[in-house]
């Protein structure tokens, strides 16, 4: 049992009670604090795999950035408490819950049996930390391309968000 | 001796299921929303105890996160954009309320 | 001779075409300047024309590979080219088109004056002029069937001209439809020719043929790398069979012939120049064109049968009409007949004279019956004629010109030229001869039966119209005047002398060698024009100062005079059994019944399917997601079990 048993653990299970408040609470609010409880340990776990630098963008874009644009939206919608109850009727509910299990015991089973997968046996898992200068260099070279479409796809977005609100403002008026 | 990667999966592999099951149960389309964000953190989850496993000296892994991101932010940006537009409409954002693709 | 030159001739009415067809609205109000530039178009064709004639009477032809102005189709094993065949033959039938065809355009800018469709008048009016240029020029029979149809389409389009009367569309579907059976049979032909001898080039065809040779049982030829027996020994029999029907529902024979009486609802200059002088003869050049193929085959026969007793009886049906154009259309029949049983009977250079000789004093003749129209107020039953000669001197005149011509009066056209084709049908058959000798008696019967009607006697003109009688103005009696000349004397000019004529030598090198009928040239002349003189004579016995009284008398009378009902039979049993099959079967039962039945049902199925289909479209986002995701536990299950 080592610290990092400990810590994984510890890590693992803030995660899964945060993601389980997230579909249970009623009031969205505190489905979004949930959230950023679990991406927390989200970022506590990538720093257990060496993962610095997407540990702390973790923190800053996800657990920053966007809940903030979360919560803001769920402020200005003025929601209050919702019923929990699922757009699901009777028998589709259920069969969404079934569906769910199967999935997690299908998920889990591969999970477990990657383990035993020859190239990640094989592979001497590596310990070192990766450094933010190597993702830097590798983002400017192997994946400038995908880096740069990133860019366009940011861009789109933003004049995305611009023209569905401002047409909706225009219709109003 | 460090953690075997197997355990980071199953983790994922939870988290992605809890993700899925919020989806199909939920009627607010923002907790949906999270749920999404919940499905691609697992995600994120397992790129990155894969590429540490796999013992590569490039991190790859830790890249596709960093895109993934990207898009999780765009994508955040325009599904809460049509909420709020949405909202405006039907005064709801239960996405039972929200059927006009009924056919 | 260049080919240019033949390109220019066969151009320019197409650029009339396009000219007054493109341009025909701005042209509207300024009709003079539509109609001069027709007739240039027209005219210039001419001028060509006669360039041609001289260089062909040099010994320059244009021919084979000469002509050939580029290859339309090319596949691996044929080639059509568009290509020009300039021989004797071909620039005779120029020279008719194009002289009787600028004529008649001059005229007919006086005759149309004032119609609403002038523009559209004359741009149809090129248009056939170019549409017949291509038939006798095309150097194979692909583009001889180009022309052909174009000429159908126009002759269709000019006779139902004045659309709004229901007559005239009826005559112009009338005529396309029974066109369409001849050329059906033409087509049948074409294909024939085609998988027997591998190619439709003249040219190719017709060296073949010449070289065949008959098979040792004496069935059929002997088979050669370019010849193939498709149909055992008659292959050649049936192909020139099929042609003939093309030329029968073109020339308007026995079967066909019903559409010509009818085409005459057009405006009379076509009829004149399509319905009498052009058009219809075009079987006749396509049978002479194809003379060796009618030679090998011996088929000359039933044309010359077909041919003479069409003659006959048109010529009877004639004698009973009391509708000027409708005479002169009968007449047009019968003496297409004649032309007929001239090719039949190996006499190529006959029949082909025959139709030039036609082509001047029938066209001539329609002119004048228009200028009667004109001056009558388009009246066209001869018996409210009558006297006419003293306010028509011209007209009267040049009219006269053309019945004695075509009644065989000594010395004019009609005389040399029928008279060769009587003589030569001597050397046929003595039954066809006779038969001849018999319809140029009733030729000249009911020609001068018009002529003392609607010219002598007294006048049956109804008042207001007689108050303004008038002689043609100088644009429409000119043509007139000018086509009476070789009306009256191309005969003497062409045709003197029988087969030692000039017309026969221009011709030899075409046509292959005629054997020279048996029996004294000028005793057959004697004879000919004693029956003629005969028919003009007892015409003059009965109706000289007679009021015709043109009620049937007895059963036979009755029978003629309705044109042996040979319409209300077609109709009666072709025309009627189609059209109940038409309604009761093909619309009734299978049109709506099946066809739409089957349409219908089809519908109906795919709207029950869709009306279960769209229960799945419930709009819920989450309906959608929960089958995703058994698709995805499904695929997973697959992966993890079976793969």
């Amino acid at each position: 049992m080592t610290a990092e048993h400990v810590l994984f653990f510890v890590f693992g299970a803030v995660s899964l009670i945060g993601a389980i408040s997230v579909i249970s609470f009623r009031h969205p609010i505190y489905s979004a604090l949930s959230l950023i409880v679990t991406f927390f340990a989200q970022a506590g776990l990538f720093v257990l795999l060496g993962a610095h630098f997407v540990a702390a963008v973790q923190v800053i874009v996800y657990a920053g950035a966007i809940m903030v644009l979360f919560l803001f939206v769920i402020m200005l919608l003025n929601l209050g408490t919702l019923s929990a109850k699922s757009a699901l009727k009777g028998k589709l509910k259920g069969l969404a819950v079934v569906l769910g299990v199967l999935l997690a015991i299908q998920g889990v089973y591969i999970a477990m049996t990657a383990g035993t997968d020859t190239a990640l046996e094989s592979a001497q898992a590596s310990t070192e930390v990766v450094t933010t200068y190597k993702i830097g260099e590798l983002l400017f070279s192997k994946y400038l391309l995908p880096f740069e479409v990133t860019s366009l796809i940011l861009l789109a977005a933003l004049i995305g968000v611009i023209v569905l609100v401002k047409r909706e403002n225009q219709a109003e008026n | 001796m460090s953690l075997g990667v197997e355990y980071y999966l199953v983790l994922s592999a939870l988290l992605f299921t809890i993700g899925v099951l919020g989806v199909l149960i939920r009627r607010n389309a923002i907790i949906i929303f999270m749920c999404i964000e919940l499905m691609l953190n697992a995600a994120n989850l397992a790129f990155v105890a894969i590429n540490r496993s796999l013992g590569s000296s490039d991190p790859d892994g830790q890249l596709f996160v960093f895109f993934v991101m990207a898009v999780a932010a765009a994508e955040v940006a325009i599904g809460l954009a049509i909420i709020v537009s949405v909202f405006k409409h039907k005064k709801t954002i239960n996405v039972d309320e929200v059927n006009s693709l009924k056919g | 001779m260049s080919k240019e030159l033949i390109v220019i001739l066969l151009i320019s009415p197409l650029v009339g075409f396009l000219i007054n067809g493109l341009f025909g609205k701005w042209l509207k109000g300024q009709e003079k300047l539509s109609g001069v530039l027709g007739s240039l178009a027209v005219f210039i064709s001419l001028t060509c024309s006669i360039i041609a004639f001289i260089k062909v009477q040099g010994g320059t032809t244009l021919e084979g590979e000469n002509g050939i102005l580029y290859t339309w189709i090319s596949g691996e094993s044929f080639t059509f080219n568009i290509g020009f065949h300039v021989d004797a033959l071909t620039t005779v039938m120029l020279l008719v088109i194009t002289g009787v065809g600028f004529l008649i355009h001059i005229y007919s800018i006086g005759y149309m004056h004032g119609d609403s469709g002038y523009t559209r008048y004359f741009a149809y009016l090129n248009l056939f002029v170019f549409a017949m240029l291509i038939l006798v020029l095309g150097n194979n029979y692909v583009m001889m069937f180009v022309g052909w149809e174009g000429v159908g389409l126009c002759s269709y389009l000019l006779i139902g001209f004045w659309y709004e009367k229901q007559s005239a569309t009826d005559a112009g579907k009338k005529a396309f439809i029974v066109n369409r059976i001849g050329d059906f049979g033409f087509l049948l032909g074409m294909f024939t020719l085609f998988a027997a001898f591998g190619s439709l080039d003249f040219g190719s065809i017709f060296e073949t043929a010449k070289e065949l040779q008959p098979a040792a049982d004496g069935m059929g030829f002997v088979e050669t790398d370019n010849f193939k027996q498709i149909f055992g020994a008659s292959t050649l029999v049936i192909a020139t069979l099929l042609l003939f029907v093309g030329a029968i529902g073109k020339s308007a024979q026995i079967p066909l012939y019903v559409w010509l009486p009818d085409a005459m609802e057009g405006p009379t200059p076509v009829s004149a120049l399509i319905h009498a002088a052009t058009m219809v003869t075009a079987g006749v050049y396509m049978i002479a064109r194809s003379a060796v193929l009618y030679n090998l085959a011996e088929t000359g026969v039933v044309v010359a049968w077909i041919g003479v007793l069409t003659a006959l009886f048109a010529a009877i049906i004639a004698l009973k009409q009391n509708d000027i154009k409708r005479i002169l259309a009968y007449s047009t029949v019968s003496q297409l007949g004649y032309m007929f049983v001239g090719v039949g009977v190996g006499a190529y250079a006959s029949g082909i004279f025959h139709l030039v000789t036609h082509a001047f004093f029938k066209g001539l003749m329609f002119l004048t019956a228009g200028s009667v129209m004109h001056a009558m107020a388009n009246e066209l039953d001869i018996r409210k004629m009558g006297g006419l000669r003293n306010k028509l001197p011209i007209t009267h005149a040049t009219f006269l010109v053309g019945a004695l011509a075509i009644a065989g009066a000594p010395f004019l056209s009609g005389f040399w030229s029928k008279d060769e084709i009587l003589h030569s049908a001597w050397g046929g058959s003595k039954a066809i001869y006779i038969i001849g000798l018999i319809t140029a008696f009733l030729t000249a019967f009911y020609m001068f039966r018009l002529i003392f009607v609607t010219f002598y006697g007294k006048s049956r003109v109804e008042p207001e119209v007689a108050s303004h009688l008038h002689e043609s103005p100088a644009v429409m009696w000119l043509p007139l005047a000018i086509l009476a000349v070789p009306s009256a004397l191309i005969g003497l000019l062409l045709g003197v002398g029988g087969h030692d004529s000039w017309f026969h030598h221009f011709t030899e090198d075409v046509f292959p060698k005629a054997d020279k009928a048996p029996g004294n040239v000028i005793l057959f002349m004697v004879i000919s024009s004693i029956v003629g003189l005969a028919g003009i004579a007892y015409a003059w016995t009965r109706y000289k100062d007679r009021v015709p009284s043109d009620e049937p008398t007895n059963a036979l009378q009755r029978l003629v005079a309705n044109k042996f009902y040979i319409d209300e039979i077609y109709n009666t049993f072709i025309v009627q059994p189609i059209k109940n099959i038409s309604h009761f079967l093909l619309w009734k039962v299978f049109d709506t019944l099946i066809v739409d039945g089957i349409v219908n049902a089809v519908a109906a199925i795919i709207r029950v399917i869709g009306g279960t289909l769209r229960r799945l479209q419930t709009g819920l986002v989450q309906v959608y997601i929960v089958s995703m995701v058994i698709g995805i536990v499904l695929f997973l299950a697959y992966y993890l079990f079976f793969a």
